[in-house]
């Protein structure tokens, strides 16, 4: 006991000094950096209308709901998309409950885009991300989606899947992690051909 | 897997093996007191500073037992620092949010879990957790944890190498100059490297949007990259944000996924290559590398295997059976990413998560609690998975010797009763705190009431609470509702078992072998390098591995298995 209590003191001053050091001094630098150089990406990646209203970040999801607009993933986030309440579902493989919501989400997909009973429906689209906030559809899922949407905006099937093309991200440097289509920005470039 | 899954598996594998001779190089330089850097010129003023604030004199070696005393010392020094931070989170600044104090077991919890390396959490980061509680409060430990772990590593390797010695070195040189010349230097770089593809590091309050339906959405803003460059290479976890590496801020793009996951294992990959240069046998050094790799992969490619076969109860539902089973995960990632992330994040102690763990599949979630319970060796956590494997080694060791029936020696030690005693203690303390506290949580009410799933689902997630905790991961079966005085209390408990039950005994076995002379190898000397000794450490790992945990294993992820198969649902 002894032993410890004669190593208090060092035990202090260290936390104290490198406290100072890491808690202080370090993530000043990093933020005095990075707003200088990144400073759009360090405030979040905010996308502001012409009226100077800021309509949401260009790497989180938002919900949508009208036919006009392409849907994004179901999102287990509190209500669905809340971005001060990140989260997924947690459900498991033999979940009663998850069950039963992604065969209603299924049915829902479905009808809302013209699919017959025995199409395979992406996953991506009838299933909750990890993050409740996830930016992407799989580009399968958006191309499923294009004919209502064209539909409900009377616009040509063929100048919606531009606009697919346009908001989709590759793999970074041709083979890392998967394609995808931004929903928010395709959705925005939507509104503005309007 | 998709011919590009297995690209990225190369080149991940690739630049693994690339940087683990530089990295252990400057790990060489850095864990000796007179070791020289390139940084020097700027940092050698501040950590002599730093020597006479600390009052302590960087040239004095320590005893086993003093090196002990003074981490142990530091580390209550810490959790009380946290504690009184979190308890006192209302009054303190940089609170934009206007977030409550949390409550005395929440907050016992979480300084604990910090100061342990586990950064288990029962709160979700935005909800609870203000800017200066997160840039000070866990931040500090993020840094510290991971000085400390390196430190009892390099304690451990200095015993191995010396002989007939008191000293293991310095507690205060090795965390200072860990902090100083490995950690601040690297995170500097990768935090603004993290800005550079999304990240936030900002103070400003969270952000009101009007989003394109008209609807509000409050986005969550805060110093993010500062804290998550170090929450990555320092294998701690803790996520800024509830959903951790799954939320698109803490971790942007799959580039950004990529260097993460290369953080996470860079330090601990290094410190085998410093093993086989401080014991002048670098093939040993390779030979551990090698056991830990073999069994890395082959938890890759079960979890992506079953991920990518997805759930068979959904394809019956209508979900396109090639897509695998995307519950709980990200689409930018998709299955293999989600997969190699959640393999290498519990191999290694870090308990980061880019997807959800409680929604893989049934074998899909087995691999990364099997891998937490094989002790986190591969790889493991900074320094922690060295000391882990060591004890692996030296059973290995013993097992062989008794095979043949000759003294077991280790590197020209004789490895005796005292030390196959401590090797032994560090591996059932850790065995009785994952079964004993999962299996009280069974058949208590605390416990069955804070499960999310139910059948065997619910088991998984119990026993990967206490696997994580006591492993000092901190990922989660997150469906867990873990925030209530029972669980926090008792998993605070099993974090604090899993550190420093582990960290003394090893510590004993430094002093052990440090003070042993040397003998020199015989023709009866079981060689510590090559293929056969490799596979021998594999088996060991797994037996013990097995021996323990399959049980318990068989009534939770593999049961679930055949029930899934079968279409059965709780």
């Amino acid at each position: 006991m002894k032993a410890i209590v004669s190593e208090l003191r060092p035990a202090i001053s260290a936390t104290l000094v490198l406290a100072v050091v890491t808690c202080g001094v370090y993530p000043l630098v990093v933020t005095g950096i990075s707003q200088a150089a990144f400073g759009d990406k360090a405030r979040g990646s905010l996308i502001t209308d012409k009226d100077g209203v800021v309509r949401g970040s260009a790497l989180l999801g938002q919900n949508f709901t009208g036919a006009q607009y392409f849907h994004p993933r179901p999102s287990a986030a509190s209500s669905g998309y809340d971005a001060a309440s990140s989260g997924g579902s947690n459900l498991g493989p033999t979940s009663q409950k998850l069950n039963d919501v992604i065969k209603e989400r299924i049915a829902v997909y479905r009808s809302a885009n013209g699919l017959a009973e025995d199409v395979p429906v992406p996953a991506d689209a009838v299933t909750a991300s990890g993050s409740g906030l996830d930016s992407h559809i799989s580009i399968k899922n958006a191309e499923l989606q294009a004919v209502r949407v064209a539909k409900a905006r009377g616009m040509s099937v063929e100048r919606v899947k531009e606009l697919i093309a346009a908001s989709t991200r590759w793999p970074d440097l041709g083979i890392l992690g998967d394609a995808g289509v931004n929903v928010l920005k395709l959705n925005l470039s939507l509104d503005d051909w309007k | 897997m998709h011919s590009t899954d297995w690209l990225q598996f190369a080149l991940y594998l690739g630049l693994l093996t690339l940087i683990t001779k530089p990295m252990g190089l400057y790990l060489m330089q850095v864990l000796d007191a007179e070791g020289r850097t390139w940084f020097d010129p700027v940092l050698k003023p501040f950590e002599k500073l730093t020597y006479k604030l600390l009052g302590v004199d960087p040239k004095r070696e320590q005893s086993w037992l003093q090196y002990t005393f003074a981490m142990l010392a530091f580390s209550l020094v810490g959790v009380v620092f946290t504690y009184a931070i979190l308890r006192l989170q209302d009054v303190l600044p940089l609170n934009p949010q206007g977030l409550p104090a949390l409550s005395h077991h929440l907050a016992f919890n979480t300084a604990v879990s910090f100061t342990t390396n586990t950064n288990w959490q029962s709160y979700g980061g935005e909800s609870t957790m203000s800017y200066f509680s997160q840039m000070v409060g866990l931040t500090f430990h993020n840094f510290v944890s991971a000085a400390v772990g390196i430190g009892i590593a390099a304690a451990l390797v200095r015993g191995i190498a010396r002989s007939s010695v008191k000293t293991v070195g310095s507690f205060w040189v090795d965390l200072v100059r860990v902090t100083y010349y490995l950690l601040l230097p690297v995170c500097l770089v990768f935090a603004i490297f993290l800005v550079s593809q999304g990240m936030i590091q900002n103070f400003d309050g969270y952000t009101k949007v009007k989003t394109l339906e008209g609807a509000e959405q409050v986005i969550a803003q805060g110093p993010m990259a500062s804290q998550v460059a170090i929450k990555m290479l320092g294998t701690n976890g803790g996520g800024f944000m509830n959903a951790n590496a799954a939320h698109p801020f803490e971790n942007p793009t799959p580039l950004s996924n990529f260097i993460q996951m290369l953080s996470i294992f860079a330090i601990g990959s290094g410190l085998t290559y410093y093993l086989g240069r401080m014991v002048k046998n670098q093939a040993h050094g390779w030979a551990v590398w090698a056991a830990m790799m073999v069994l890395f992969v082959g938890g890759v490619l079960v979890c992506a295997h079953s991920e990518a076969a997805g759930n068979p109860i959904h394809q019956q539902l209508g979900i396109a059976a090639e897509d695998g089973n995307m519950e709980g995960k990200e689409v930018r990632f998709g299955i293999f990413n989600s997969a190699l992330f959640a393999t290498i994040t519990t191999a290694a102690s870090c308990g980061a998560v880019n997807s959800m763990h409680d929604s893989f599949t049934a074998i899909g979630g087995l691999v990364p609690l099997f891998m937490i319970e094989l002790g986190e060796v591969v790889i493991g956590g900074v320094g922690a998975g060295l000391y882990g494997m060591l004890v692996f080694v030296i059973l290995a060791v013993f097992i062989a010797g008794l095979m043949v029936g000759r003294t077991p020696e280790y590197l020209g030690k004789k490895i005796q009763a005292k030390e196959v005693k401590l090797c032994m203690l560090t591996l059932l303390v850790l065995t009785l705190s994952i079964l004993g506290f999962t299996a009280w949580a069974c058949v208590s009410d605390w416990g069955v009431a804070g499960l999310n799933n139910s059948g065997p689902h619910g088991l998984s997630e119990m026993l990967y609470a206490y696997s994580s905790a006591t492993g000092n991961n901190g990922s989660a079966f997150a469906g867990l509702t873990a925030n209530t005085p029972w669980y926090n209390t008792t998993l605070g408990i099993a974090m604090l078992i899993g550190r420093f039950l582990m960290i003394v005994p090893i510590m004993a076995l430094a002093g052990s072998l440090a003070g042993k002379q040397a003998v020199p190898p015989s023709a009866g000397t079981f060689p510590v390098n090559g293929a056969t000794f490799t596979v021998l450490l594999i088996g060991t790992v797994l037996l013990i591995g097995a021996l323990n945990f399959l049980p318990a294993l068989a009534l939770g992820p593999i049961v679930e298995h055949f029930l899934t198969t079968q279409g059965r649902l709780f």
